[in-house]
């Protein structure tokens, strides 16, 4: 990461550097997977830096989150190609991905929508987090996922239907377990 | 039969996305379809209840540690060196890591903490401020009135505006504490979004405007004359940014 000169390197800590947080997230739900997340997104920082000097202002969060997504897809396309192509299934992605940190989450009602979010495909996914745990605006999901703005209300509708239906779904088997 | 309003127009809607004429319209609309009605709670309840469970995950402390440490600059390679400038060599790499140790990594460890500290204090309190009854002590739109409010509450004077002809209209405003320090805190509505200015005194000298984003909420921080500043809000960064130039003019 040391391509940047110093006057370079302090517009990055400024502009890029705050939105970390913002690069952890959309890798981790991307890629449903904390530590993979840290690799992919220390990838996307390091492209980050190298194009540094492509960037003239405008929207940092946007343009790194940019190279976030992109780094997470070739990502998933390389190590996991079937998550890539499949449509929402609800028998397969219902299945809890159970690591020692899910067992670990006490919060029943919070792991029940980690998984109904990982359950909807990465294309729908990615809009959802943009928007509802990002906050950004149509443009900015547009100008992130490459998708025509016109496009995005409708992905968001599908999305957040896709959600529902998961969390509807996941409750009812909770249901019939107890039962 | 499903209305075709409710997989479009109504996130947009929901969203604050569409233009003003297109959300008159759409209200027009919701008055007398039954299902875009119910639609538009369980999108409001979804929406609260990905909110509630916090689901953001922010990155891990050592991550942060590894990304800025790989932005430090890489020690220039020596060239090909004489046995006796070798161990000159040796000797000024032992004093750089010692100044790198005594000057650059407490001060690098301290800006990062300042920086996460800082953002999250700002986020919770803006987050405390969204509790019912809890955004403003004084509630109006005028900003000589809400001035007149905060004389005798805090120690400092600063400028209040409305800016209501550029979207941003002042609620009112209310004294808060961040961090331990007594701030003022300036209240705007901008569409759908509340927007909280916090203003307190600083020595430190003018600034230009810092940005972050934490758990999906924007702040901007910038200093002019003896006052710090910082605007927080779910609103989009461009509306931010906005907000800061007007309060510059």
């Amino acid at each position: 990461m040391n391509d940047l000169d110093a006057e370079n390197r302090l517009r990055f800590e400024q502009l890029v550097l705050p939105h970390i947080d913002a690069a952890f997230n959309l890798a981790r739900w991307l890629l449903r997977s904390r530590e993979d997340a840290e690799d992919a997104s220390q990838e996307a920082f390091l492209r980050a830096c190298r194009f540094f000097h492509g960037f003239h202002g405008g929207d940092a969060r946007a343009w790194l989150l940019q190279i976030v997504r992109n780094t997470c897809y070739s990502w998933l396309e390389k190590n996991r190609p079937r998550e890539l192509v499949v449509e929402f299934d609800e028998e397969l992605h219902l299945q809890p991905v159970a690591t020692p940190e899910s067992i670990a989450i006490a919060d029943e009602g919070r792991e029940h929508l980690n998984r109904a979010l990982e359950s909807v495909p990465p294309r729908f996914r990615e809009v959802l987090v943009l928007r509802e745990l990002e906050g950004c605006s149509y443009k900015e999901i547009a100008a992130i996922t490459s998708i025509p703005i016109g496009t995005v209300m409708s992905s968001l509708s599908r999305a957040r239907r896709q959600l529902h239906s998961a969390l509807a779904n996941s409750s009812q088997k909770e249901a019939v377990r107890e039962v | 039969m499903r209305c075709d309003f409710a997989d479009s127009i109504l996130h947009g809607y929901f969203d604050g996305e569409l233009s003003d004429a297109g959300a008159a319209e759409f209200e027009r609309h919701l008055q007398h379809c039954v299902q875009c009605a119910v639609e538009l709670v369980d999108l409001d309840l979804l929406s609260g209840r990905l909110q509630v469970a916090q689901i953001y995950e922010v990155a891990p402390a050592p991550f942060r540690k590894k990304i800025r440490a790989n932005l430090r600059p890489a020690a220039p390679t020596p060239a090909p060196a004489s046995p006796l400038s070798r161990r000159w060599l040796a000797a000024a790499a032992l004093l750089l890591v010692a100044f790198v140790v005594w000057r650059v990594i407490p001060r690098f460890h301290g800006e990062e903490d300042y920086q996460v500290r800082f953002a999250s204090g700002i986020v919770d309190a803006h987050l405390r401020s969204l509790l019912p009854g809890q955004i403003t002590n004084v509630s109006s739109n005028n900003p000589q009135t809400v001035r007149a409010w905060f004389e005798g509450k805090v120690k400092f004077a600063f400028p209040v505006g409305d800016f209501a002809d550029y979207g941003f209209s002042l609620r009112g405003g209310r004294v808060d504490v961040v961090q331990g320090r007594t701030v003022a805190a300036l209240v705007y509505a901008n569409r759908e979004h509340l927007l909280n200015v916090f203003v307190w005194p600083t020595g430190e000298q003018d600034a230009s405007p810092r940005e972050g984003s934490r758990q999906g909420y924007q702040w901007i921080d910038w200093r002019k004359g003896n006052t710090e500043f910082c605007a927080v809000s779910d609103a989009r960064a461009s509306d931010l940014q906005q907000l800061q130039r007007l309060f510059m003019k």
